[in-house]
């Protein structure tokens, strides 16, 4: 493999989407939703103004939750069955660069322009809340906007994945809108219906497992155990298995699904 | 033929399922040569050339440009050697004709400086810092073009190449070609334009229903057709008769007498007996003019 082409191909896809302000704009929607939600998230509560990181974080979770895998979808489902429509798919697989380059390249500029947007967007919010937060408020904090990072990498690996095997762009965002609508609305209650029809009695211990094979559901679950109040509130601790709540397995359930998608893409491409 | 041969196909088929696009292909491109592709749309030719290119893979046969199997890991070395415009391609919109050659060039190794002369050899060196959004379809074509062209090919691949140009960007396209055939580059091109493509290639391939059904330098494929071929004598009213009798004793397939000339049909072999009947009507013959049969007729002989 050769860096450079990969390299040539990430650093087109970062710069188009810092020109075409796409950067800037989803930085700014981070921003805006972080601020509005740390100051007036509490609102119901009767209270106005920032009141822990805990519940900030919470509730950032569930607007993230919603938002990241859409924006990822939305990022990459065109990145290859574009490049094919458009012609240019040819034109670039005649140059010097295998087909794993190409992909690798696609995958890896799009995600930094992700990872760059998130970070510039939380990262100002932290700014802004610094002088309110504590060392381990603030560390909690990094691990919510690490685990948003790693949350838009998975689903930007499976739009990149599906604009591998889409056969036009049409298709391939009728395929984004409905990976997210499962993955986001439908999934769970998929999960608790099947829940509720078995009576508890069947799938109860198989139940926190099955969540693994959601992203969302990891990246729920990496932010809500890392609270103590949250966890102790939502009464998770009880029915959920203490292996499972292990951060560093959930991160590595995580970058399973960062490669799992790109290893299928690499794999389809190739033919 | 074979030791100079640059693009060697052998057999080459490519299925979709039940229909062959490409049907069994033996083809040999020399070095140097400027080599022409022709065929209806479906006839199997774009197919082919990205056969050639090794973007699509053949189901059965093989293809080798400079030796190396274009399918092979040992490929990407002959790619930087390699230009290629395809078809219809629709560049970066949000880039401008420089930053797109950049790219590219970046891909092929190429420095930078070079963008600037390729550019200024397809007549875009004006337009170099304005958007492709805001280009022409002509000045498309040309950057596709530029593109093809960096890093000094020996082997250009250039599929319609004339689309969308204006007569005279046609004229400085063959300009080109031209100075790249004189530098040993070796050309493949596809047109639908045959007027055009019958007077600047070496030698030519018709396809049709996936195969190649003639081959040779234009010459060799209009005798082998055996095509008719057609004199316009121009001579005066009162003379049509006289030219009918002097080519009374001679296997004429068709005479008529047009408005100011009389038009003859005659196979190639009684060419110059038609010329020396014609003489011995002296200068009551005021002019005349010999149609050859057009690389349409060739085309459209073996395409039905």
């Amino acid at each position: 493999m050769e860096i450079a082409q990969v390299g040539t191909i990430a650093g087109k896809e970062f710069w188009d989407r810092i020109r075409n302000r796409w950067v800037l704009a989803v930085a700014l929607v981070f921003t805006v939703f972080a601020l509005v939600i740390a100051y007036f998230g509490g609102a119901q509560q009767g209270t106005v103004g920032f009141r822990s990181i805990e519940f900030t974080i919470a509730s950032l979770v569930s607007l993230v939750i919603y938002l990241i895998p859409l924006i990822a979808l939305l990022l990459g489902f065109d990145a290859i069955v574009g490049e094919r429509e458009r012609g240019s798919l040819d034109l670039l697989l005649s140059m010097p660069i295998t087909r794993f380059e190409l992909l690798l390249g696609k995958y890896l500029g799009l995600a930094a322009a992700l990872t760059f947007s998130t970070v510039a967007g939380f990262g100002l919010v932290a700014l802004v809340l610094a002088p309110q937060l504590d060392p381990v408020a603030l560390f909690h904090y990094a691990g919510f906007v690490l685990s948003s990072v790693l949350l838009g990498l998975a689903f930007l690996s499976l739009a990149v994945m599906l604009s591998v095997f889409a056969a036009d762009r049409t298709r391939a965002s009728g395929l984004a809108i409905a990976l997210w609508f499962f993955f986001v609305l439908v999934f769970d209650l998929l999960l608790l219906g099947a829940l509720v029809f078995t009576g508890g009695t069947y799938g109860g211990e198989i139940f926190p497992y099955l969540l693994m094979l959601n992203p969302a559901d990891v990246f729920r679950i990496l932010n809500i155990f890392s609270l103590e109040d949250v966890r102790s509130l939502y009464g998770l601790a009880t029915v959920f298995p203490a292996a499972l709540a292990n951060p560093w397995l959930l991160g590595a359930v995580m970058l399973g699904w960062i490669a799992g998608p790109l290893a299928i893409a690499t794999w389809r491409f190739r033919t | 033929m074979a030791a100079a041969s640059v693009v060697t196909v052998r057999g080459a088929t490519r299925r979709y399922g039940a229909i062959k696009a490409v049907d069994g292909v033996d083809l040999d491109i020399g070095r140097g040569e400027l080599f022409g592709l022709i065929g209806h749309n479906g006839a199997g030719k774009s197919t082919l050339f990205k056969m050639m290119l090794g973007l699509v893979p053949p189901t059965s046969g093989e293809i080798r440009i400079d030796g190396e199997n274009v399918r092979g890991s040992g490929f990407r070395a002959v790619r930087r050697r390699i230009g290629y415009l395809p078809e219809n391609v629709v560049l970066y919109d949000n880039l401008t004709g420089l930053e797109t050659l950049h790219f590219f060039a970046s891909l092929k190794r190429v420095s930078a400086a070079e963008c600037r002369a390729v550019l200024e050899r397809v007549g875009l060196a004006g337009a170099a810092q304005r958007r492709i959004r805001e280009y022409s379809k002509g000045m498309r074509q040309r950057l596709g073009f530029a593109q093809a062209l960096l890093g000094r090919p020996q082997i250009l691949f250039l599929d319609e190449p004339t689309n969308g140009l204006d007569p005279e960007a046609i004229r400085d396209f063959y300009a080109i070609l031209r100075g790249l055939r004189a530098e040993g580059v070796t050309m493949v091109l596809t047109s639908h334009i045959l007027a055009e493509i019958q007077e600047r290639v070496d030698r030519l391939a018709i396809m049709a229903s996936g195969r190649i059904q003639a081959l040779g330098t234009v010459q060799s494929l209009r005798e082998g057709m055996d095509l008719p071929l057609w004199f316009d004598v121009r001579v005066a009213p009162e003379d049509f008769e006289a030219v009918r009798a002097a080519l009374g004793h001679l296997p004429i397939s068709a005479i008529e007498a047009r408005e100011d000339h009389v038009a003859v049909q005659c196979r190639r072999e009684s060419k110059m007996a038609v010329l020396q009947a014609l003489a011995s009507l002296d200068d009551r013959v005021l002019d005349l003019h010999v149609r050859e049969p057009s690389l349409e007729d060739v085309f459209f002989g073996f395409s039905d």
